[in-house]
């Protein structure tokens, strides 16, 4: 029962941290999207995507019991404990990057939640139903932007195709399955990686395809952030994301 | 799917629960807008189960609050218990609601196929608020607040809200 526990709760992260750290990357752009509408679309993403998270947080506190919160999992975890793919910790570097890095989750999340909705967890699967209507209108958005600069002018053109080449090697860690998610994907609670890699797949082909851009060829990068190794961007986001916690330690509003 | 049915309750309870609305769309009250899943009573004491309509909404948390002071104010107490599942729709907002957007500027949820066509391929079907012209524009998917989008009649000119369709 501990050790079921033990695999959910991890399991949980690795479905939170992605939200929250995409979540927390889009929030920079608060205030400093390249437009208005562009602005306010980006900071509503992240605000469902942070709504999902503390959905998944507060039932990953309940199940660790003790002090947990969904706060404590959210602000006071050391770097290793974080369980996202490395692709959501990547930088804005431009507004290509922001809409590539999008895109790119986008069309994995959204085949994940449509698996979860059938998970034999019924707070995962509930949280999953609700999520699933917020995704469809990321995805729609992230979309028509690469439609829009992956075939407007050529330097729209080739900084959309530019961010793709960096971001696409980061893609493959989403459906290297880890323990803990084939444990969980057999006790019927998780998802099978390998039906949403090829609805994941199409959804890149035929978005590719209308905006004009070509899937990268370059091999996958070797990257384990569902097991708590992170690349050096995720040392900048949590001082950042914890710095009041850890300066005024249990501090509320 | 209904809002949870308040007849059976005592007048008081009725008259909190209807006078409570959506901070960020002051004109839509909460059962109009179907985010009311349950409310049962022991003695002076009311469990209501909400729903949220985003994941993210911020508006939630004010909208517990709220309740809790209307039923305080009227002698009772509340337990208020979150609940995802199932999960809200905007086919949950009553006629009067739908009504009361309508009259606020905010134009209502179209089915989901208009929703398309008016978000995704840029069909002019949204009808303006303004004027009812349905020569509209979408001018940003994601509005003030998440659950509505951006549009701009091009007759008379206004900018309005649409309250996307959520299914």
């Amino acid at each position: 029962m501990e050790n079921k526990n033990k695999s959910l709760i991890d399991y949980l992260l690795i479905l939170g941290d992605n939200s929250l750290i995409l979540g927390h990357r889009l929030s920079e752009l608060c205030g400093h999207g390249p437009s208005l509408e562009t602005d306010i679309a980006l900071t509503n993403i992240s605000l469902d995507l942070f709504g999902q998270v503390r959905s998944y947080f507060q039932y990953a506190a309940e199940l660790t019991g003790g002090d947990s919160t969904e706060d404590t999992i959210a602000m006071k975890r050391m770097d290793r404990e974080y369980r996202h793919t490395w692709l959501v910790e990547q930088p804005n570097k431009d507004f290509a990057y922001v809409i590539g890095r999008q895109f790119l989750f986008d069309a994995f999340h959204l085949p994940l939640l449509e698996q979860l909705v059938n998970s034999k967890d019924e707070m995962i699967a509930a949280v999953a139903a609700k999520s699933i209507k917020e995704s469809r209108y990321h995805l729609r958005f992230s979309s028509s932007w690469m439609e829009r600069l992956g075939d407007g002018t050529q330097e729209s053109h080739q900084r959309m195709q530019s961010a793709i080449n960096d971001l696409y090697p980061f893609t493959y860690e989403f459906f290297e399955e880890t323990e803990t998610e084939k444990l969980i994907f057999e006790a019927g609670i998780g998802a099978d990686l390998k039906v949403i890699e090829s609805t994941y797949r199409q959804t890149v082909k035929d978005v590719f395809a209308k905006a004009n851009l070509e899937i990268p060829t370059a091999p996958a990068r070797k990257t384990d952030g569902k097991k708590g190794i992170h690349s050096e961007q995720l040392g900048f986001i949590l001082a950042e994301l914890q710095f009041m916690q850890r300066a005024y330690p249990n501090m509320t509003w | 799917m209904v809002a949870a049915d308040l007849r059976s309750l005592p007048v008081p309870v009725q008259e909190a629960l209807l006078e409570i609305s959506d901070p960020e769309i002051p004109v839509l009250s909460i059962m109009d807008m179907g985010v009311v899943r349950e409310v049962s009573l022991t003695d002076q004491h009311v469990h209501i189960k909400l729903t949220p309509t985003y994941s993210g909404c911020p508006a939630m948390d004010m909208m517990a609050v709220d309740i809790k002071r209307a039923l305080e104010k009227r002698g009772y107490t509340a337990t208020i218990k979150l609940v995802l599942a199932p999960a809200w729709t905007t086919d949950w907002i009553t006629p009067s609601g739908r009504a009361a957007l309508e009259a606020y500027g905010i134009a209502a949820p179209l089915d989901p196929l208009s929703d398309k066509y008016a978000l995704i391929d840029g069909k002019r079907v949204v009808k303006c608020t303004q004027c009812g012209s349905t020569n509209t524009k979408m001018v940003s998917q994601f509005g003030s607040t998440a659950c509505k989008a951006l549009f701009r009649c091009e007759d008379c000119l206004e900018p309005f809200d649409y309250f996307k369709c959520l299914k």
